[in-house]
């Protein structure tokens, strides 16, 4: 389905069925058992192992995992890093994008380039740019420690890194969503006398809106399932600095599989369901893009 | 209310779109702004509009005597209507029409029954009142278009501005909402100022047109001065067919194809090249000699599907004609691919100066009005 999604303007991204261009039944089928037997392989089965691995002692010994004092915390950290990466990022994205998309000006270019970066390093880096900055030693380090401020191996230092390793899927889905628009829209609306508070509010907003919550659902996947970044900084403090993922490898670490997979199995629903949210959105943006397209907002005159 | 723009410039980096344009459109008139791409008219209706800043230096941009250079397009009440209708795609056509008055601060928002009133009766006017509950991706290129209108009028705009309003619309839509827009004009007077690319659209439906080339305005005359009085070249070739020749004026004489006329306009200047066009309909074809200046020419194609008959010509000395004469005319004088003909202009244009690097003041046009033909 997504190969149509993203290029809804060109008919020819449509599957043809006509007999004169398609490939022998044989072909296709061997094809399409290619493909699912991959996705069995590596997608269905290692999913299907974290939910037998942690129910492999009986649901009880499954339920008690789960609500063990430490993984509660971690399911707390790990819920309250969401609850303020995700709103700050929605709104920093939106503000990127709209930027980027409906207005000229000096350095737009560099600002396209730098909402990607958080993609482009490995989070691990990331996190280390966090130590660099507010670790003992680092810059920021003496101003905070004189101030009692505590950064880094504590949460704001988790929710800092988060929040850089998930910057980008809010831009970037958007961008080219309102670029596909244009600024026409809103140029009639100013026209009509709306203030940009609410040219903002009712045409540029309900135009991205599906756009926007697809965007913020793999937002919200990302900051609850990162690992690498948030591990740097966290300073695995258990009950205290430990997110899912992190409370996961410890447990791992300690050979205790079926709280282990117990809380990955949490992860991993956490995953389908953002799975199936994003499944029906990409048909919602679709949609919003398929009717950009039908009313060609028109490049302005250079 | 009247707009006036003086000495308005503008540059997109290093391309300038306008330099030093003046324009005054009157009360209730109906102004074109007529122009290739890159003329410069689009640009120059975002300027009256708002959506555009000026370049600094620039002069006022008066509505009414009052200068709303410094005021952002929602303070300055226009009606502006995209080429691409930029209708608001999630809300109904009630909602698009209703959206400036509701948007209103609160103490200047009609009360809702009067909103929904007004829009009804739009929606009359634009003939679209069975469409209010639809989406604009319900509905064709034509309808958006009136939609785009009514939502533009619905703010009782002091002037209407139209950017190629139909210039996404095919052929036949196109002619019909034209007609339509000079009717619905003629009711509600407000100023309006179009933009377009078509001639046809310009010299029909407008009081006056603004022809514009190269970010300058060329000439501004009525569809009738500017078609059959062209100021400069550019407006010559620019509206309807034209035959060019490379001509010569020395001593009071005119040469160009194998004629020679009595110029007596150009007698003070010094002998040089000069530019002359004729219209297609602006020639005499005869198949015989009839007294008038003329020359010889042999007929190639002949297209006689229509009210006139229209004939391809080459000339004597190896210029290739359009003719135009009138059907019974022509079947009159048993003309046929491969007869030799005797062609005499009628009305002619002459262009003297550089074609471009000269100021259009330079390129003076000489009418040669039309002689007695025997």
């Amino acid at each position: 389905m997504s190969e149509a999604v993203l290029i809804p303007t060109t008919p020819m991204a449509r599957p043809r069925s006509d007999a004169a261009i398609s490939e022998p039944a044989v072909v296709r089928w061997a094809l399409v058992a290619v493909a699912m037997l991959f996705l069995g392989l590596f997608l269905v089965l290692p999913l299907v192992a974290v939910f037998v691995q942690a129910l492999e002692k009986g649901v009880g010994l499954y339920l008690k995992s789960l609500v063990d004092r430490d993984a509660l915390a971690a399911v707390r950290l790990t819920l309250l890093t969401a609850l303020v990466v995700v709103p700050l990022n929605t709104v920093f994205g939106v503000a990127a994008a709209w930027a980027i998309a409906k207005f000229e000006f000096t350095g737009k270019q560099v600002l396209t380039t730098l909402v990607d970066l958080p993609f482009s390093i490995s989070p691990v880096i990331a996190g280390l740019v966090f130590v660099l900055l507010f670790g003992r030693d680092g810059w920021l380090g003496p101003w905070l420690e004189a101030r009692d401020l505590k950064v880094l191996f504590a949460v704001p230092g988790i929710v800092l890194a988060t929040l850089f390793v998930t910057f980008p899927f809010v831009a970037r889905e958007l961008i080219p969503l309102m670029q596909a628009q244009g600024a026409e829209e809103e140029e009639a609306a100013r026209a009509l006398g709306a203030g940009g508070w609410q040219t903002f509010r009712r045409v540029t907003l309900p135009n991205v809106k599906w756009g926007l919550l697809y965007g913020v659902i793999l937002c919200n996947g990302r900051a609850m399932g990162e690992f690498g970044a948030v591990s740097v900084v966290s300073g695995h403090i258990r009950g205290q600095t430990n997110t899912m993922p992190l409370h996961v490898e410890i447990l791992y670490n300690e050979y205790n599989l079926v709280a282990a997979f117990a809380v990955a199995s949490l992860l991993a629903m956490l995953a389908l369901v953002t799975l199936v949210l994003k499944s029906v959105l990409q048909w919602k943006v679709a949609r919003q893009l398929a009717l950009a397209a039908d009313g060609p907002a028109g490049g302005r005159k250079p | 209310m009247s707009i006036e723009v003086r000495k308005i410039s503008k540059t997109f980096g290093r391309f300038t779109a306008l330099k030093d344009v003046s324009l005054t459109v009157h009360t209730g008139e109906l102004v074109a702004l007529l122009g290739p791409s890159g003329s410069g008219k689009t640009t120059l209706l975002r300027i009256i509009a708002g959506l555009e800043q000026p370049d600094p230096g620039s002069g006022p941009i008066l509505f009414q005597d009052e200068d709303v250079a410094r005021r952002g397009v929602g303070a300055r009440q226009v009606g502006f209507v995209f080429q691409h209708y930029a209708l608001f795609r999630h809300m109904t056509v009630l909602e698009n029409v209703a959206f400036g008055l509701r948007v209103r601060p609160r103490r200047q928002r009609p009360p809702k029954s009067l909103i929904r009133d007004r829009v009804q009766r739009l929606l009359q006017l634009v003939q679209l009142e069975t469409f209010a509950h639809r989406y604009p991706n319900q509905l064709s290129g034509g309808q958006r278009q009136r939609v785009a209108l009514a939502r533009a009028l619905a703010i009782e705009p002091k002037v209407l501005l139209l950017d190629e309003p139909f210039g996404a619309l095919d052929a036949k839509v196109r002619k019909e909402l034209r007609q339509w827009l000079r009717r619905l004009h003629d009711e509600i007077h407000v100023t309006s100022v179009f933009v377009t690319h078509d001639q046809d659209e310009a010299l029909e439906l407008a009081d006056r047109v603004v022809v514009m080339d190269q970010g300058r305005v060329e000439q501004i005359g009525t569809p009738d001065e500017v078609f059959h009085s062209p100021a400069t070249e550019f407006v010559t070739t620019f509206l309807g067919q034209v035959n060019f020749f490379h001509g010569r004026v020395e001593r009071g004489k005119l040469y160009f194809a194998t004629l020679a006329w009595e110029s007596p306009e150009h007698a003070g200047l010094p002998s040089q090249p000069v530019r002359v066009f004729v219209r297609p309909h602006d020639f005499e074809v005869d198949t015989h000699r009839n007294g008038a200046p003329s020359f010889k020419a042999t007929v190639c194609r002949v297209h006689s599907a229509g009210p006139n008959a229209r004939l391809e010509l080459l000339a004597e000395s190896g210029e290739q004609l359009s003719v135009e004469l009138p059907l019974e005319r022509y079947r009159a004088q048993g003309i046929t691919p491969g007869s030799q003909v005797y062609v005499s202009p009628r009305d002619i244009k002459v262009f003297t100066g550089d074609e471009h690097d000269a100021p259009a003041a330079q390129t003076e046009p000489v009418e040669h009005q039309a002689r007695a033909q025997a």
